[in-house]
């Protein structure tokens, strides 16, 4: 993690065929500052975590992570692997290596990314498994947790590539209500490490109490973003007052 | 209705016997060709990379729409003509290249179908940390597909025992071969052939149980 590391997003666009599901979005992250993205379903909230990591391609836009750039209009393969290096994603699904066990799914993107030796692999897992309280469980597949361990750690994986930025994708929506509890206080934890991070979530409470600025989209565009208590308490624009009427 | 001579087949069952390595080697071979060719095969069509990706589409083409007898006769006279330094191949190189090409033209299929089976949250995670293709194919992609393709591959082993019985017309002395020259000088071809029948059916049986039992551990395969 670069301790100075400015984000920034110019000018993104994409679409799905005829639908324009970005229509220009514009972004700045200071290094350490944890953002909230909120705002109604279908309105590109995913595929904007999904664009910065390049799983989905934008048509146009430029990411730029500290001396990184990447601009949709000149990208190569080899930018885009350097910008998942400088990024790491939190699926709503998990999205865990269905054949690896829980300390193989951390220590893959170290051995296999970062080229740390098998060994130095194992000591950060498990210091990590610790962290997120599965030491316990370090042998077992996926398919043998429950949905609040996989996130944890689908988390831990994240945590272990060090990235100058977190994209989390609501990573409690999927869970029993039981599990939300313990996935949003490792992601506190997360937070309160500084670490440099973009989440979208329909946990208002959440939303507010970690993040630094809240950021509201709808139709493709920031409609309005500003601290946690503005947005929450005094929302300027009239659709951002419609949608936290109906949220909350 | 003349009997059965029990006795004869009796007599004969060693001598068959000492055949099956050859079909089993053979068909070895020609299995462990088949799946590295296939999985290349399937790959290429999933990354869809230009003009190869239509030359695979012919060579599976051909090689599923063409009898397996053809092709052997096919590499047996024809290898030699295009390279002229094989005055001669033999029989056993002719069936084991045959079989290969076939047998991986239908296993690409089957491991192209298993490897789009996998699921494609696994595909973005590894994308998401930065893997190179190659390595989350060899990683993450492929030992998922090898479980759901497990199965079916292992009907094309035992599809392609049974199919080396073709090289006896490339003149090669395998099971069936061994069994129509002893026949030749007693004229007990019903026995000798039954012989014969016998023992793939013993093989197949056997290979199936082992399929039974693989099947069941791949179920439980990354569960606990
Ligand atoms: N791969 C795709 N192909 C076609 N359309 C897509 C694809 N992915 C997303 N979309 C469409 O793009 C729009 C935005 O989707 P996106 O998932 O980014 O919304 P979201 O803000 O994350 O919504 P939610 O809160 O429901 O998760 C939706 O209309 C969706 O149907
Ligand atoms: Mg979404």
């Amino acid at each position: 993690m670069n301790a100075d590391c400015e984000i920034s997003v110019t000018g993104l666009r994409k679409s799905f065929g005829p639908l324009t599901v970005l229509n220009g979005i514009d972004l700045r992250l200071k290094a350490g500052e944890r953002v909230a993205i909120i705002g109604p379903s279908g309105t590109g909230k995913s595929t904007l975590l999904r664009c910065m990591n390049y799983l989905d391609r934008p048509e146009a836009g430029v990411i730029r992570i500290g001396d990184l750039t990447v601009d949709a209009a000149t990208v190569t393969r080899q930018q885009i692997l350097a910008l998942r290096r400088r990024t790491s994603f939190v699926f709503q699904h998990y999205a865990l290596f269905a054949n690896k066990t829980a300390r193989e799914n951390i220590t893959e993107g170290l051995i296999g990314v970062r080229g740390i030796p098998l060994a130095e692999a194992n000591r950060r897992a498990d210091r990590i498994l610790a962290d997120i309280g599965l030491s316990d469980k370090a042998g077992s597949y996926p398919a043998a947790l429950s949905g609040g361990q996989q996130q944890r750690v689908g988390i831990g994986r994240a945590m272990a590539m060090e990235s100058d930025l977190m994209l989390f994708d609501e990573p409690t929506s999927a869970l029993d209500p039981e599990w939300v509890g313990e996935v949003l206080d490792l992601i506190r934890r997360v937070a309160d490490g500084r670490q440099t991070m973009l989440i979208v979530t329909h946990e208002m409470q959440f939303a507010r109490e970690i993040a630094d600025r809240i950021v509201f989209m709808e139709g493709g565009r920031i409609v309005e973003q500003g601290p946690p208590a503005q947005i929450f308490d005094n929302p300027r624009d009239e659709r951002t007052r419609a949608f936290l009427r109906r949220v909350g | 209705m003349q009997g059965i001579d029990w006795a004869y087949m009796a007599e004969l069952a060693p001598i068959i016997l000492r055949y099956v390595p050859l079909t089993l080697t053979m068909a070895s071979i020609a299995m462990v060709c088949a799946l590295v060719l296939s999985v290349l095969l399937a790959i290429i069509r999933i990354q869809r990379v230009p003009v190869v990706d239509w030359a695979v589409g012919l060579f599976i083409s051909f090689f599923r729409g063409t009898p397996l007898l053809v092709q052997l006769f096919l590499f047996y006279y024809g290898l030699p003509r295009i390279f002229a330094s094989l005055t001669q191949i033999d029989g056993i190189t002719a069936a084991i290249i045959g079989l290969t090409l076939h047998f991986s033209a239908y296993m690409a299929e089957s491991i192209r179908g298993a490897i789009l089976g996998v699921d494609r949250s696994q595909w973005e995670a590894a994308e998401s940390l930065g893997m190179t293709r190659a390595r989350m194919l060899r990683r993450i992609i492929l030992p998922q597909a090898a479980r759901i393709a497990a199965p079916t591959l292992l009907n094309y082993f035992i599809d392609m025992i049974k199919s080396t019985s073709l090289a006896f017309t490339l003149g090669v002395t395998e099971m069936m071969g061994a069994a129509q020259k002893e026949a030749a000088g007693s004229f007990l071809y019903l026995e000798a052939f039954l012989v014969v029948a016998l023992m793939y059916w013993i093989i197949v049986e056997a290979l199936s149980f082992v399929q039974r039992i693989l099947e069941r551990r791949m179920q439980r395969a990354f569960q606990r």
